[in-house]
């Protein structure tokens, strides 16, 4: 076992952890915390693998966008956690023989002697000067440079559906348009009405008729 | 034992089995199943990333390049629904969302 040996395990057994509190948390708060420590996690683990620009992406974009993101959604919705906890376990008989059953017919393939080390041996580190963001941006805009434009396409669509989803315009909220201000004309604000002038009218009320009578 | 490529592939196939689990226990919280599937999707690119290292092939780097962004739409996206659902029902229950209209 080598330095990095260590670094693997304590890593996995952390990243395990994690996405085991990920599905079993009761606040949905700590449910998202923990799986920023499992992209944190994971993103040491891709550095030991020597993709170094993707584990700085997973924590930028991952940690610092979507999960924030996760993490706002979760606080702004009022949630009744408890009738979305009723039989939170009545479905364990089901999924955990399931998710055995793909744990360990994966774990009998990956495991067999074709991916043993003995078959695919560990690559010769890079040199100190190799960049692995160059390399890789390198490939992204020369081979992949079409899916890469779709990409982008697919980032825009998402913005455009975001928006247009959450955009609502509240029914009881006062505000000035301006297109409105500046279109309006002389007859919206003023009504002249053309009426014959006031005359001074003296009032007969039925007091003033008595006297008269008298 | 020393480390080879089949641990980093056990490793996501593990992840990939959590998150199954997760699907099946938080069946009716929406916000837990995205997350189950943000899990699913970091076990996928753990194994591009373990092939691409072993193979030395960088092709598997762009491809999990394109999964993190496609990911992050579909996360968007997915939010901004559930946030449309909880204006509009009061609720995130998955039993509760049984209709189409608005």
């Amino acid at each position: 076992m080598i330095f990095q040996d260590y670094v693997f395990y304590a890593l996995a057994a952390i990243l395990l952890f994690a996405g085991l509190r990920v599905i079993t948390a009761r606040n949905p708060v700590h449910a998202a915390l923990f799986l920023v420590l499992a992209f944190f996690t994971a993103a040491g683990i891709w550095l030991l693998l020597e993709a170094e620009f993707l584990a700085i992406a997973l924590v930028l974009v991952y940690v610092g966008a979507v999960m924030v993101l996760f993490l706002f959604v979760v606080m702004m919705l009022d949630i009744n956690l408890d009738k979305l906890r009723e039989g939170f376990w009545n479905a364990l008989p089901i999924a955990l023989p399931i998710g055995l059953l793909m744990a360990a017919e994966m774990v009998m393939i990956l495991g067999s002697k074709h991916f043993s080390p003995d078959m695919m041996s560990t690559p010769t580190p890079r040199p100190a000067g190799y960049s692995n963001t160059a390399e890789l941006g390198r490939q992204l805009y020369t081979d992949y440079l079409l899916p890469f434009e779709l990409a982008s396409v697919v980032l825009l669509v998402a913005i455009v559906a975001a928006i247009a989803l959450t955009l609502r315009e509240r029914k009881d909220s006062k505000f000035i348009d301006p297109a409105e201000q500046v279109k309006v004309k002389r007859a919206d604000r003023i009504r002249i009405v053309s009426m014959p002038s006031e005359k001074e009218i003296i009032p007969v009320t039925a007091e003033a008729v008595e006297e008269k009578k008298k | 034992m020393s480390v080879g490529l089949s641990h980093y592939l056990i490793l996501g196939s593990l992840l990939f089995a959590i998150s199954v689990i997760g699907i099946f226990l938080n069946r009716k919280n929406v916000i837990v199943l995205l997350m189950a599937i943000e899990l699913m999707l970091l076990a996928v690119n753990m194994n591009f990333i373990a092939f691409s290292h072993y193979l030395n092939d960088i092709a598997g780097q762009v491809f999990v390049f394109f999964i993190l962004t496609v990911a992050a739409a579909e996360s968007a996206i997915g939010l901004a629904i559930l946030v449309l659902l909880f204006r509009n029902l009061k609720t995130i229950n998955v039993d509760d969302l049984d209709r189409l209209k608005g």
